[in-house]
């Protein structure tokens, strides 16, 4: 065996890709990962991806943002140091809603966001581990691990066959280390 | 995805033929990979003086205090107020643009909402600087956070608006900013892959190693929709909220229920109004004709159409409650606004809110690339009087005739706006040069179905019906962008 450690299949068309991961996975041949430059909709269900929890997260952050508001606003209106406005009631709570409303924004908003980034490690200065290069601009690649799936040129025909534009043969997972 | 293509009754939204994913990425990353042209050099010198004007200005306010502006113990908020308020308005067409449209499943928002969005940012930081100058001791900005401090732990006053407002404008910005740049990662990632050099590990940084897997984009789509529909209430927060800093007062003019739906109505059609007079540039100088097509100008003029009426409805309103009221004070203020010293200012709002975005029922106005900029400038202006209209009006004229006043704005007034302008335009075209003005990715997506080539090829399998095949045709004519002689042959 070679050192060959990824095949990829580079598509010039996403129909053309799909049509790609459904005979690659007709020939039990399992698909690492698949690279586009936009969102491919429809693809989660064939690869087998479960569905993104982050709108469980989202949620629990709001929710927080929310009791965290109320909690600084009745602290400090209410328990800590009551102004007298007026002789109207400290506990206003029409008042508070406004302040409640916009932190729940905020880190429903941040800790989503942060959520994802964690999740799926991106973070400023990561190095990005890019199989090819044009996987950002025309091309939508699929990667087969080239280790797990032993008949390569079985490989190449499937994929060809199917109207991929180019089969490459990458002997480092990721070309864009330096 | 798939083989479903759109109703050949929709209009194309990315026009030309030879359009390729390929042919996308070079059309959009033109201005980004190349060195700026003229036209670029000679608004970004204009821009940068206006900026340096502003630095001026800004800090000759910070080092003076607001004694520098016209300001006087009758009018205790004139041109600064007139111009946060401005600039928030403007800066929430972006959100709509980018949250609103992307929950109503609006397609035409792809093309537009990434600059719209960067013009939300700018807009936002030149309203902030409002505010910071306004407060006379700008250092002491932190105050308005409910901190601890040696005065006994007195916090802040809950109850006030401009709290309220405080803790809506930061978080509006930076939930605008985390949405924007999120969106940003995919297009980074795609300078970056194409890039050379130190440029390269430039982009790579910002670009946070996107790398476009599956899950990836599975989350970015999940967190998208989420974001666009936290950010459609925030919008609307933000704006009731700053109507609030004026309605919750007792000042004959402000205290109104009507505030919070018309100054929102207000901000979007200027908003919108701004993002026309930028994209009707870009487009043209960038040549994104065919990604920012006449339907999506016809769009955004519906939409102001829409809105400016919303704010005509408005004015009427408030002037029948004044009367409707019975409040002697409120009517006194009306009239004042309309007949007294500042009728011009009053009958310039009229004018450019109301009655000049009618003519845009007009199909050829609305077409026209020319008329419609005009237009947008003529909204602005109608947009920054009425928020001088509703401010200095109902404040110069107080319960005791002996206080009277006018407002005269002094050099540093005037300067603090025209700089704030040069500021927006500066980081407007210097993004322009770094990011893409389109957002990239979200253009590709709507390439293989509602392009005109896609339609084209539609029609050449001959299974639609003919009659909406020629009232498709038909509405190619307002196209600036579409060759009319491909389709003299079907």
């Amino acid at each position: 065996m070679s050192d060959i450690k990824y095949i990829l299949g580079s598509f010039g068309d996403p129909d053309e890709m799909m049509h790609g991961i459904d005979v690659l996975q007709e020939n039990n041949i399992s698909i690492h990962d698949v690279y586009t430059p936009m969102p491919i909709h429809g693809i989660e269900a064939k690869l087998g991806v479960k569905r993104s929890r982050i709108d469980i997260a989202a949620f629990c952050f709001g929710i927080t943002g929310t009791c965290a508001a109320f909690a600084l606003i009745y602290f400090c209106a209410v328990i800590d140091w009551r102004v007298n406005i007026g002789g109207k009631p400290s506990f206003a709570l029409p008042d508070f809603i406004p302040i409640m409303f916009e932190l729940t924004v905020l880190f429903c908003a941040f800790g989503m966001v942060l959520t994802y980034y964690a999740s799926t490690h991106l973070f400023p200065g990561r190095a990005p581990r890019v199989m090819d290069l044009r996987a950002t601009d025309d091309r939508f690649v699929i990667a087969v691990d080239a280790k797990e799936n032993a008949e390569h040129t079985v490989i190449d025909e499937l994929l060809k066959n199917a109207g991929a534009l180019e089969v490459k043969y990458n002997e480092r997972k990721y070309i864009s280390y330096e | 995805m798939s083989g479903h293509n759109e109703s050949i009754l929709r209009e194309p939204l990315i026009t030309g033929d030879n359009i390729t994913y390929a042919k996308i990425t070079d059309d959009i990353l033109g201005p980004v990979e190349n060195k700026p042209n003229k036209a670029w050099w000679i608004g970004f010198t204009f821009a940068s003086l206006g900026a340096l004007l502003w630095v001026v200005a800004v800090s000759y306010t910070f080092w003076n205090g607001i004694g520098a502006w016209g300001l006087n113990k009758t009018v205790g908020w004139a041109w600064d107020i007139t111009g946060f308020v401005w600039w928030v308005g403007i800066g929430h067409a972006g959100t709509l643009i980018s949250a609103v449209l992307l929950l109503f499943r609006q397609n035409w928002r792809n093309s537009i909402n990434r600059s719209a969005e960067a013009m939300t940012i700018f807009a936002v930081i030149c309203a902030a600087t409002y505010v910071v100058s306004h407060m006379g001791r700008p250092w002491l900005a932190y105050w308005v956070l409910p901190l601890p401090n040696q005065f006994g732990s007195l916090w802040v006053n809950f109850n006030s608006p401009l709290v309220w407002d405080m803790f809506a404008i930061s978080t509006y910005f930076s939930v605008s900013l985390l949405f924007w740049y999120t969106g940003l990662l995919p297009d980074i990632a795609t300078i970056r892959d194409r890039a050379v050099g130190t440029r390269r590990k430039i982009y790579s940084i910002f670009s946070f190693g996107w790398s476009g897997s599956v899950k990836t984009w599975q989350r970015f789509e999940a967190v998208s929709l989420i974001l666009a529909g936290i950010s459609t209430p925030l919008v609307l927060s933000v704006h009731t909220i700053v109507s609030m800093d004026f309605a919750t007062s007792v000042i004959p003019g402000w205290h109104t229920t009507i505030f919070p739906p018309y100054f929102v109505a207000g901000a979007i059609f200027s908003g919108f109004a701004m993002v026309l007079t930028l994209l009707l540039v870009a487009r043209k100088v960038l040549g994104l004709e065919n990604y920012i097509t006449m339907f999506h100008i016809e769009s955004m003029n519906k939409i102001i159409i829409l809105t400016g009426s919303i704010v005509g409805v408005a004015y009427l309103t408030e002037f029948f409650i004044a009367w409707y009221s019975g409040s002697e004070y409120e009517q006194y203020a009306f009239i004042n606004r309309s007949t007294g010293p500042y009728w011009w200012a009053y009958w310039m709002m009229m004018t450019c809110n109301v009655i000049s975005p009618q003519l845009l029922w007009f199909k050829k106005i609305r077409l026209s690339i020319r008329a419609t900029w005009i237009l947008s400038i003529v909204v602005n202006v109608g947009m920054w009087f009425e928020r001088f209209v509703i401010i200095v009006t109902s404040l110069h004229r107080d319960y005791i005739p002996s206080s009277w006043a006018m407002f005269y704005p002094t050099w540093v007034d005037v300067s603090v706006f025209v700089g704030s302008i040069g500021l927006f335009f500066t980081l407007f075209l210097l993004f322009l040069r770094v990011l893409p003005s389109i957002a990239i990715a979200e253009v590709k997506l709507l390439l293989k179905s509602a392009s005109e080539q896609a339609k084209m090829k539609q029609i050449k399998e001959g299974h639609e019906n003919k009659e909406y095949v020629a009232e498709y045709i038909e509405s190619l004519e307002k196209f600036d962008s579409v060759k009319q002689e491909d389709y003299a042959k079907i």
